[in-house]
């Protein structure tokens, strides 16, 4: 018996879609598309082959130890030579040609050391309008190994925060001393060593509870004794009126 | 041609004709079904074999990358915003970040201020109203590199797509420039390039993790406040950040998995 006129023609239809999604799909799928995951594996080696623009920082103290050395040392030696300097791949391939930037004013420091509130508490700070305005910050710092030329004359070079809200508070005329015992060191390695914070209730309780007139009083055993008085007041800024 | 065939599988079995014919018409498309995957994998097994690719020092396989960002170390001098758009020639105008840096401000009242102009690179403008702020901080933002990545599940063409080592990236030849993935990243980590009109992205610098540098960012950050490494059992800077800190993700009712881990941040941040 015959096959039916419209198997062959079906079976032709069929072949023709096989081969249709044969060649549409050489067409279509990239070259490397699935070799590795459903995408282009070349693309890879597209993302690879960018160019570098920093360095890093090992290269630059292949040449320049004498600095990377005296960085190592001081307080900048967490950073990196192209925070400041810039982008410095042209320069480690053409050291003659390229050079990097070299800041001078007063502009690149306080990117990171002017003052600003969001800050971290203790990342030394300056209030750059009255801080030795006009002079270059390298007048008195050294950039590649920085410490304060000076003892800072007072806390706020570094305590910018506290300072302004001290400042407008009922503690305005309290010196920082007067709570705060500060080794010497801290001016120059402020996280190493800090500060002191007041360890008894009577140091507070010395206005507070000496029946000073003015001055807000407290009963010193009546009042929350399992804590000092800084655990739940701020001394910069006391809510008391 | 079918004709003859058909007829000469009747003359093998001339009691049963219609029976025989079905079985050797079935038999034959059988063949032909079998032979079609055959024909579609000749295609792929041709690439497998050119691409029979000489194997570099480097492995994908043995690598599997995060980042730990440190909120309570950001300075917010956005050096590394900068640094990202050099390295990464990213458009200098606002609105195209692969990073960017965000300053939360909360109000004693409890209410949450959130701000980037020009993602930090220029600047914060002094906070309004000093007295009333609880607290304020920075917190530096980027693709957190999802082990589950939304924005791959929508591409519709595969041009973004996670690695090996667990780095997203964009194939900027094939990428259609749908935006689908754009909308779908909920940490608003994607952008469309203006001038090449597809989708662009933190890559974590993979051309310099394959050169075996660190990215960029991490590279100039001042204070240490982005530390990269690996989620493996290798001993990089993150797992001794990841030991010893307090750990959260951005949007984690997401399931994204994000593989940059915020440490010493506010539940404010999202």
């Amino acid at each position: 018996m015959r096959i039916p006129q419209q198997v062959p023609r079906l079976a032709l239809v069929l072949v023709l879609a096989v081969v249709g999604l044969v060649v549409a799909r050489g067409v279509l799928v990239p070259d490397t598309f699935g070799d590795v995951g459903h995408y282009r594996a070349a693309a890879l080696d597209l993302v690879a082959s960018h160019p570098i623009q920093y360095a890093g920082q090992q290269e630059c103290g292949v040449c320049h130890a004498d600095v990377a050395g005296a960085k190592a040392e001081g307080n900048h030696r967490g950073l990196s030579c192209e925070v400041c300097h810039g982008p410095a791949a042209a320069h480690t391939n053409a050291p003659m040609d390229v050079k990097p930037v070299v800041p001078r004013g007063r502009g690149q420091c306080t990117l990171c050391h002017a003052y600003n509130p969001s800050r971290p508490t203790g990342f030394p700070q300056i209030d750059s309008v009255a801080h030795n305005p006009r002079m270059p910050c390298q007048g008195c710092h050294t950039p590649h190994a920085p410490v304060p030329p000076v003892t800072p004359r007072e806390c706020s070079a570094c305590h910018g925060q506290i300072s302004t809200q001290k400042a407008v508070s009922h503690h305005a005329a309290l010196e920082c001393t007067t709570c705060h015992e500060a080794p010497a060191e801290h001016r120059e390695n402020p996280r190493l060593l800090r500060p002191t914070k007041p360890t008894s209730r009577s140091f507070c309780g010395a206005c507070h509870a000496g029946g000073l007139a003015d001055i807000p009083q407290v009963s010193l055993d009546a009042h929350n004794s399992g804590y000092l008085c800084w655990q739940c007041h701020y001394p910069h800024h006391p809510e008391a009126r | 041609m079918t004709d003859s065939r058909a007829l000469d599988s009747s003359t093998e079995a001339p009691t049963g004709a219609v029976p025989v014919a079905r079985r050797t018409f079935l038999s034959d498309l059988a063949s032909a079904c079998a032979g079609t995957p055959v024909l579609l994998g000749v295609v792929k097994i041709g690439d497998a074999l050119a691409q029979d690719a000489p194997a570099g020092t480097y492995d994908p396989s043995e690598h599997w990358y995060g980042i730990g960002i440190d909120v309570q170390k950001c300075i917010g001098c956005a050096r590394c915003v900068v640094a990202c758009k050099t390295e990464n020639d990213v458009p200098p105008e606002p609105h195209f970040f692969n990073t960017w840096i965000e300053r939360y401000v909360i109000r004693n009242d409890g209410e949450v201020g959130v701000e980037s102009p020009n993602g930090g690179i220029d600047g914060f403008p002094p906070i309004e109203d000093p007295a009333s702020v609880r607290r304020t901080f920075f917190v530096p933002k980027l693709c957190n590199q999802c082990e589950n990545p939304p924005c791959v599940q929508v591409c519709p063409v595969g041009a973004t797509f996670i690695t090996e080592d667990g780095v997203i990236l964009v194939d900027e030849e094939y990428c259609i420039g749908c935006r689908y993935c754009i909308q779908a990243c909920p940490y608003g980590a994607r952008y469309m390039h203006p001038d090449r009109h597809v989708a662009a992205k933190c890559t974590f610098c993979y051309h310099r993790l394959r050169r075996d540098r660190l990215p960029a960012c991490v590279e100039i950050c001042p204070t240490g406040a982005r530390v990269f490494g690996e989620l493996t059992d290798r001993p990089t800077p993150l797992a001794r950040f990841m030991r010893f800190n307090d750990l959260q993700v951005l949007k984690p009712n997401l399931n994204t998995k994000p593989k940059a881990f915020y440490a010493n941040m506010d539940y404010e941040v999202s």
